[in-house]
């Protein structure tokens, strides 16, 4: 069987590339993810999400590098662990002349080792488990966005899994419903699922993920637990004086050096540079007025940026 | 165990393939326009009174006023040429590429699903087509034929008189051999339809390809590769209206039709199964 991995990760990846012509869309990513973590998959809309999930599912054929899920070797053994598998890739895709319940079924006709006979129990299940029972009947094609986004997430539960592999499954989502599908998510991680999900929002998935990776421009650009990648050895300091220039040279006497935006001084220093108290009363020895301080650790966002770039350029 | 079920799934495959075609409003539309060829055959023989001279207009035309199991027999010679190998490229070239178009190829192959296996399935949904299409013809034909004129004991290519009975037997039998016909461009169809993710250029195609054949038939400079072409017997079936009945055409045709089928099949399979699922 496919050991060449450790058990303990649910998808394991060593150097997998991507290529299309001589452009690496996903370039030699190691992406570790543990049994049982809710693993957060960020990067902005092009940085090569869909692709490497398309290379785990066997969707796409990888042009080198290793990919196992669930312990099977992709895509040898692929037929293996899909059926342990739930996954919305790209976004959900549907019959649109057929209802929410018959597409299920269609699907779910696919695969190979369900069982008929518990078919449309199984449906009806995963239809009531993302709230669409009543619109099971409906043609797909009147469904909104976000019921079609739901639909796509029940296709995945049609069989008890092992593994979530969920790209973009807010998108489209009003607030409510993004709640609703986080609050899903939490749930189908307590019964010992993994999930692996994507996304080019951090706000969307930071309150439920443990582990984050972060890919900008096909490659893993930071990749841990929330708690690894929430520590930061930086400290935003700023301070609202109105007497700049002295504030500048009492930082310069502590060895911090700061800058001026208006009556703002900002700053950044190592953690364990200097405590705040010490800042503070350096500043009142020299009768610099201070009308704000605060000394803040960066915020997961603020690291997302500054690990992605910001705007419309990031990825090509 | 797991081999077992594995075959159960498979079945179940077939029966949603053929559901999900046959649920298609365009399916339906495709089979309600097959229906009107003999209906309006027959209407325009009705009204036109006067009895053809034989031999003028499509074969077997001359016959329908006289005897109306005759009309599906002509509708389907009309048929042959561009109506049908039409609706069946519209089926043939929508098997992978509709799929792929709409998304929704991706979530059958992860079901999982095969691909192999499901390529087999979009090939027996498209010859179920076929099936539908040559047999909605011919019935309706015979319906039609039944309304409007006189019928009775037909008189076959070589003078011989069968009963009704006999006639319908007939009648069943061309059917199936314009079946096997099609089913050589249902494969080439669903290759085409594993090389792009847009199903009309796929369609189109696939009609291009059997329209090409036909021409390529009717050029004496060739007659050599004649034998070859997919088309070649899609006329011949008048074999099947002679006593005692000539089989020969229907088993050429048989061996045609599998060696297109070999060919595209295998193409669309290497194709389909290395292919990287962007869509």
């Amino acid at each position: 069987m496919g050991s060449l991995v450790d058990p303990e990760y649910a998808i394991y990846t060593q150097g997998l590339t991507k290529s299309f012509g001589s452009h690496n869309a996903v370039d030699h990513i190691d992406l570790r993810v543990p049994k049982g973590s809710i693993f957060g998959f960020l990067g902005p809309n092009g940085s090569g999400k869909t692709t490497t999930i398309r290379a785990l599912l066997a969707l796409a054929n990888i042009s080198s590098g290793e990919v196992s899920l669930l312990g099977y070797k992709v895509p040898e053994e692929i037929g293996l662990a899909l059926p342990k598998v739930g996954a919305l890739v790209e976004g959900p895709a549907f019959y649109p002349y057929l209802s929410g319940r018959d597409n299920l079924i269609r699907f779910d006709c696919a695969d190979r080792y369900a069982d008929p006979s518990t078919r449309l129990e199984r449906v009806d299940q995963a239809l009531a488990r993302v709230g669409l029972s009543q619109a099971a009947s409906k043609k797909v094609h009147a469904y909104s966005l976000g019921m079609k986004q739901r639909l796509g997430i029940a296709n995945a539960l049609l069989q008890p899994r092992e593994l979530l592999i969920l790209d973009e499954p807010t998108n489209g989502l009003d607030p409510q419903g993004t709640r609703e599908v986080r609050n899903l998510i939490r749930s189908l991680a307590s019964e010992g699922i993994t999930i692996f999900i994507s996304s080019h929002l951090l706000v969307e998935i930071e309150q439920i993920c443990t582990h984050l990776a972060v890919m900008s421009m096909g490659k893993i650009v930071a990749q841990g637990s929330v708690e690894e990648l929430s520590t930061s050895e930086i400290r935003e300091l700023t301070i609202t004086t109105n007497d700049c220039e002295r504030g500048i040279q009492a930082l310069k006497s502590i060895g911090i050096t700061a800058t001026a935006t208006g009556d703002v001084l900002k700053a950044r220093i190592p953690h364990d540079q200097v405590a705040p108290e010490v800042i503070v009363r350096v500043l009142t020895e020299l009768n610099v007025g201070i009308k704000g301080f605060t000394l803040l650790a960066p915020t997961l966002e603020e690291r997302f940026v500054s690990l992605t770039g910001e705007g419309f350029d990031v990825a090509r | 165990m797991l081999r077992g079920r594995s075959f159960v799934g498979s079945g179940s495959l077939f029966i949603s393939e053929l559901s999900v075609l046959f649920r298609r409003r365009r399916t339906w539309a495709m089979l309600s326009t097959i229906s009107l060829i003999p209906i309006f055959l027959a209407i325009a023989v009705a009204l036109s009174g006067s009895a053809l001279p034989p031999g003028e207009g499509p074969p077997f035309l001359d016959r329908v006023s006289q005897n109306g199991l005759f009309v599906g027999f002509t509708a389907m010679i009309m048929a042959i040429p561009l109506f049908l190998p039409l609706t069946v490229g519209v089926v043939a070239g929508d098997t992978i590429a509709g799929e792929a178009s709409t998304g929704t190829l991706r979530y059958l192959l992860i079901a999982p699903v095969n691909r192999a296996k499901l390529l087999f399935v979009k090939f027996l949904g498209a010859a179920a087509f076929s099936i539908a299409a040559t047999f909605t013809l011919m019935i309706t034909g015979i319906i039609i034929g039944v309304i409007l004129f006189p019928v009775g004991p037909v008189t076959l290519l070589s003078g011989d008189v069968v009963s009704i009975p006999q006639a319908l037997l007939r009648i069943f039998l061309v059917a199936i051999y314009v079946t096997i016909s099609l089913l050589g461009l249902s494969a080439i169809g669903l290759f085409i339809s594993t090389l792009t993710v847009i199903p009309v250029g796929a369609m189109a195609a696939t009609v291009v390809v059997s329209t090409v054949s036909q021409i390529l038939g009717t050029l004496p400079q060739l007659e050599s590769i004649h034998p070859y072409l997919l088309s070649y017997y899609w006329l011949g079936f008048a074999d099947l209206l002679r006593n005692p009945m000539d089989l020969g055409s229907m088993a050429s045709n048989a061996l045609l039709q599998l060696s297109y089928i070999a060919i595209f099949g295998s193409l669309a399979y290497s194709r389909f199964t290395s292919k990287d699922i962007l869509s």
